[in-house]
């Protein structure tokens, strides 16, 4: 028994909310031997973070509650342990990284400051805690380790705080790591450096790491074993191949199903006159230029993604495209109209042909307005589309198309969850009837089982009305299922164009074949080939 | 094909006034507070009618009468004043021009600082300094003082005090409705009205608006607090409110020379001040969270554990 | 950081060029100082000599040149009064109040900061349930009506202190209690609101997991970060401080600015007045530099 790092025993966890005790996780048990990974799996509401917490004693009590179990550590239960002893552990036998490293680092001290502190809470001197965080920022791979000791957490780019954040967990060589979704902001090139990083100081150290993830490709790519978690329950568990292959969980087979990526890819027609036509868009704020020369053609009904990491330019490509930034330079022929040169009394005419639909629905539906009255606004702003007395018979009709259900017409968006509002957002866009609508990230912020739910509607959209899209995503696999054609950007600039079977057949870039290596594949086979083939090529 | 739609139970929402209601009575103190200022504001509409002849007829004969007399009738129980008016008439009678003072300088300079600060928030850099720095040079005005000089130079009357006082709170407004346009212009749901084509006024009015109106109202509160303690402040150095016009502030002042022998002529008016502010405050604190989507289920569990 | 620096101090001393500008058409346009500061029974020969004397009879922009030059060389004019220069005789006045404000405000401060950071860390415990009711009653009594009740109680019940004037450290003690009594109930509540947020902040959670004790989160990682809203209120505070010591100076004949303004106005003494309110505009105005400096050396993010 004592044989495990880390045992997790039937653990339940519940929380006192308004809407009464939610139970965050049921009976939940598994364990963790040294030098292994354990990730666990899960999506958003499946509690998959609280047993973590529960071992780092980081749950607020109340409206926390552990109602039963045990986490034993090396055998000794840490729940029966003193607040003293326990506080010993933390930082010391067990470290923990977190997702979104800027609010997880204090804003207001140097990064030198606080890596020392995880050193001098736990015995050492101050003048070997300096050193020793030299030398660990040094080994994470931050550029010119001695002056940024005495940088603040947001002077460094996102991969970087990351870095800092592992550099302080592992100031003490803890015997376990848990890793919160420490890749999930980042851009894909700089999780796959993250995720090498960590394996790198596994093998060095020999740790064992509990990595919480809601994507497949990270399981696949660093696990050696995954618990699966829906809604609070521990569904499956097993080695990472096994699951993969032989899932026997319904919810398992849903999730794996659900991984973007796998379909045939669209094959557009040659022919058509553009649509949309930009041309040597500029763009730039201060001294920064966001967009150095963007140019390219949309046919109707065609989707057109842009794909590129964060810094590329791409969402303020669609913020000019809409006007909502003044462009520098450029133009952008809408049926033979230059976009840019519109007087506000026809930009407001042309709204009607070009819509958007926003990353998160949560911040892009208004939380004090009524479905109706989000989905109505439209003809409230445009009269003459929907006589008023046939609004609410359109919005039930708009809400049936994407999904929803006509009685939801009452209600506030808050009632909903992520994907329903996205629903709800495409409703809204729809009801102007629109021959263009720009995604920006629209799918980014959903679980990916509801993901591809909203993907199939918009393809639904695309083919029966004939819209056409520009849809952008930092995310490849997903827009490998969705585009016509796809336009790689990098710092503003276009790297490469062509249609999806161009650019995930035969990409022409080192930058787009970089961008493709690395994603992660859901699947540990193709995942470790590829993973072989990045390191033969490296070498 | 079709969309699968995705089913969850969505929860019963209750109405707005309901749902506060509950909030309300899940926080005792707020509660009192609550009724505690509607029995003052009743208190202050029908006060002058009911009492402002028995609060303002002299008997030399009760001059400076102690409190706690129960033999006569209850306006008498805190005591007469040095012409042997009734203290507990006069508190009441008081009410009124305490209260419409405050009143009328909080939504005046709420509106003005509310309209202002819409329109720093979203007018060009240029106009935005100007009004930034016009309210700068208010705040560091010393208020009081300023006060104390226009009030002196013109004379003082109910409407003067409401503009003096107006002025110098107009910045609290200002500066926190700019802020929160800043930040709100930004948000997505902005964005997505201004992709549909919305005009500069939908958006302010429909979008902005009552987005920053639960923290103008919490903010509304406060200052009533802070507006009738800087009146009562002002009337109390005979600058403010002048007889025979009475406020709770001038009593207490009225009282200052009879402290020695006669204590209650200013105790009850300051208990009265006290027990106003502290009403606003209780109720303001509560307005914060009950008006705060992200805190407000502290006060639903709260109710819900109540019964 | 000195951009930083540089760039408040322009908008300060924008500001600062604003409010002299307001102070001098307020004298101007409110009415005929002739006649607010002469004596009512004053004659027109009288009010005309004095108009002469003050230079009122030039064209407005005249005069205003006149001001914004006597500013710039420091000269506010004469005392009516006394018979020296208006801006001595405050000056003398402001330090009294000075020193009051300070020793004021470093004591609420540090009680604020230490109750609301306790509050803060057992939030719904009985110290913060206690601490609250205090620092809401505190902040709802008016300052003056405490005033009144802490002379009959300790200055003529108990006789303990004096009731008026300066001189010895005691008469220093019931000025400064009263004074410290609203700024500490409001500051302790936005102490505790900034420390609870910051608290359950995501840093707090990273500092918890390396296993950092209470004492430090609470006073290292907490506190720094929750002292940005505090240092706003605590700026306001020092103002109404500044400005508002009025009453409590006249009420317990503290020689201060305040009690100065007030006794000028009685005795009509024009030049003294506008002194006295430059002086406190611009001690509030480097107060606010003194603050906007505070926020960029406890926050970096700021100093960029």
């Amino acid at each position: 028994m004592a044989d495990h790092l880390l045992e997790v025993r039937n653990l339940s966890v519940e929380f006192h909310t308004a809407a009464g005790v939610v139970h965050a996780v049921r009976d939940i048990s598994y364990y963790l031997d040294r030098g292994e990974t354990l990730a666990i799996l899960g999506e958003s509401g499946s509690g998959k973070s609280v047993s973590s917490s529960a071992i780092m004693n980081l749950i607020d009590m109340p409206p926390g509650r552990i109602s039963s179990g045990q986490i034993l550590l090396d055998g000794i239960d840490l729940m029966t342990m003193s607040p003293q002893a326990r506080r010993e552990v933390n930082g010391r036998r067990i470290a923990m990284i977190f997702q979104d490293p800027l609010s997880h680092l204090n804003p207001v001290y140097t990064v030198g400051w606080q890596i020392r502190e995880a050193l001098t809470t736990h015995g050492s001197s101050t003048a070997e805690a300096a050193s020793e965080a030299l030398r660990l920022l040094r080994r994470v791979g931050i550029p010119d380790p001695e002056p940024s000791m005495g940088k603040y957490p947001h002077e460094f780019s996102g991969g970087q705080r990351q870095r800092v954040m592992i550099a302080m967990a592992l100031a003490l060589r803890p015997d376990l790591l848990i890793a919160d979704e420490p890749t999930t902001a980042l851009d894909v090139t700089v999780q796959a450096e993250v995720l090498a990083l960590l394996k790198e100081l596994q093998r060095e150290t020999g740790m064992a790491v509990l990595i919480i993830t809601h994507d497949l490709g990270v399981v696949s790519e660093i696990a050696d074993r995954v618990v699966v978690m829906e809604k609070g329950e521990l569904v499956e568990a097993g080695t990472v191949r096994e699951v993969y292959k032989n899932p026997r969980h319904p919810y398992t087979r849903k999730l794996i199903a659900a991984a973007p990526g796998k379909g045939e890819m669209h094959q557009p027609d040659a022919a058509g006159a553009p649509v949309l036509s930009v041309g040597d868009v500029r763009k730039s704020y201060g001294g920064f230029e966001a967009l150095k020369g963007v140019s390219f053609d949309l046919m109707a009904g065609e989707t057109m993604a842009i794909v590129g990491e964060s810094g590329s330019g791409k969402s303020t490509l669609a913020r000019v495209l809409l006007r909502l930034d003044e462009p520098d330079a450029g133009s952008a022929l809408w049926k033979g109209r230059d976009l840019f040169q519109l007087s506000p009394a026809d930009l407001y005419k042309l709204r009607r042909d070009l819509q958007m639909v926003f990353q998160d629905p949560t911040q892009s539906l208004n939380p004090r307005m009524t479905v109706f009255q989000l989905v109505s606004e439209a003809w409230v702003i445009h009269p003459g589309i929907v006589p008023k007395a046939k609004w609410r018979e359109r919005v039930a009709e708009l809400l049936i198309q994407v999904g929803l259900q006509p009685d939801h017409m009452p209600r506030y968006p808050h009632q909903f969850s992520g994907g329903q509002r996205q629903r709800i957002a495409i409703a809204r866009a729809l009801a102007l009837e629109p021959q263009l609508i720009i995604c920006d990230e629209a799918v980014s912020a959903l679980d990916v089982s509801v993901q591809a739910q909203v993907i199939a509607l918009l393809d639904k959209l695309r083919r029966e009305m004939g819209i056409a899209f520009i849809f952008i995503a930092h995310d490849l696999p997903v827009v490998r299922d969705f585009a016509d054609h796809v336009m790689v950007m990098q710092k503003g600039k276009v790297v490469e164009q062509g249609t999806v079977r161009e650019i995930f057949g035969s990409p022409r870039q080192e930058y787009t074949r970089a961008l493709l290596a690395a994603g992660l594949d859901p699947d540990p086979d193709v995942q470790a080939a590829n993973r072989a083939a990045r390191l033969a090529r490296a070498s | 094909m079709t969309i699968p739609s995705t089913e969850t139970v969505i929860p019963h929402e209750p109405h707005f006034v309901v749902r506060m209601g509950r909030m309300l009575w899940a926080d005792k103190f707020a509660l009192c507070a609550a009724i505690f200022l509607v029995v003052v504001l009743v208190i202050a509409i029908i006060g002058p009618t009911w009492l402002g002849e028995l609060a303002t007829k002299q008997n030399l004969r009760g001059r400076n009468l102690p409190p706690f007399d129960w033999e006569r009738g209850w306006v008498w129980w805190m005591g007469a004043d040095a012409l042997g008016r009734p203290l507990f008439a006069r508190i009441i009678v008081a009410t009124q021009n305490t209260l419409m003072v405050a009143a009328g300088a909080v939504v005046l300079s709420a509106v003005i600082g509310t309209v202002l600060g819409l329109v720093a928030g979203f007018s060009s850099p240029r106009i935005n300094q100007v009004i930034m720095r016009l309210a700068d040079v208010i705040m560091s005005f010393p208020s009081l003082l300023i006060a104390v000089i226009v009030l002196y130079v013109l004379g003082s009357s109910i409407l003067n005090l409401i503009l003096v006082l107006s002025i110098t709170r107009i910045p609290v407004y200002l500066r926190t409705t700019r802020a929160e346009v800043l930040e709100i212009r930004e948000r997505m749901f902005v964005q997505a009205a201004r992709v549909m084509g919305a005009s500069n006024k939908r958006i302010v009015f429909r979008h902005i608006l009552p987005v920053v109106l639960p923290t103008l109202t919490t903010l509304a509160t406060l200052d009533f607090a802070y507006v009738m303690l800087a009146e009562s402040a002002l009337s109390f150095l005979g600058i403010g409110i002048q007889p025979p016009e009475i406020t709770w502030g001038l009593m207490i002042s009225q009282g200052r020379q009879y402290l020695t022998n006669a204590w209650w002529l200013s105790l009850w008016p300051g208990l009265a001040i006290i027990l106003t502010t502290l009403s606003l405050n209780l109720l303001s604190n509560w307005l914060r969270i009950a008006l705060d989507p992200v805190q407000r289920w502290r006060l639903e569990m709260k109710g819900r554990k109540n019964g | 950081m000195l951009s930083f620096i540089r760039k408040r101090a322009i908008a300060s001393l924008i500001s600062l060029v604003g409010l002299i500008v307001m102070v001098f058409f307020l004298s101007r346009l409110t009415g005929d100082p002739a006649a607010l500061f002469l004596p009512v029974e004053a004659s027109a020969e009288m009010k005309e000599q004095f108009r002469e004397i003050h230079g009122l009879n030039d064209p407005l922009m005249v005069q205003f040149g006149r001001y914004v030059g006597d500013i710039l060389t420091g000269d506010l004019g004469q005392s009516l009064r006394k018979a020296r220069p208006a801006l001595d005789v405050v000056l003398e006045a402001f330090v009294w109040t000075l020193w009051l404000a300070v020793i004021t405000m470093t004591l609420v401060t540090v009680a604020a900061i230490v109750v609301g950071s306790l509050a803060a860390f057992r939030s719904g415990g009985f110290f913060d349930r206690f601490s609250s009711m205090v620092s809401l009653i505190g902040a709802s009594v008016p300052d003056f009506w405490l005033a009144i009740v802490a002379i009959v109680v300790f200055s003529i019940q108990l006789a303990w202190l004096p009731t008026s004037g300066t001189g010895s450290i005691h008469h220093w003690i019931l000025p400064i209690s009263v004074l410290f009594v609203r700024p500490f109930g409001i500051i302790v509540q936005v102490v505790r609101g900034s420390m609870i947020s910051a608290l359950s902040s995501a840093y707090v959670k990273t500092a918890r997991a390396k296993g950092v004790k209470s004492g430090p989160i609470i006073f290292i990682h907490a506190l720094r970060n929750a002292m940005l809203p505090v240092i706003t209120v605590i700026g306001d505070q020092a103002a109404s401080l500044l400005n508002g010591a009025v009453i409590i100076e006249t009420i317990f004949g503290f020689p201060g600015v305040g009690k100065l303004m007030i006794d000028s106005i009685l005795q009509r003494d024009f030049n003294v007045v506008l002194a006295a309110i430059l002086v406190t505009a611009v001690a509030i105005f480097l107060m606010n530099l003194l603050i906007d400096l505070t926020y960029a050396l406890l926050d970096p993010r700021i100093r960029h």
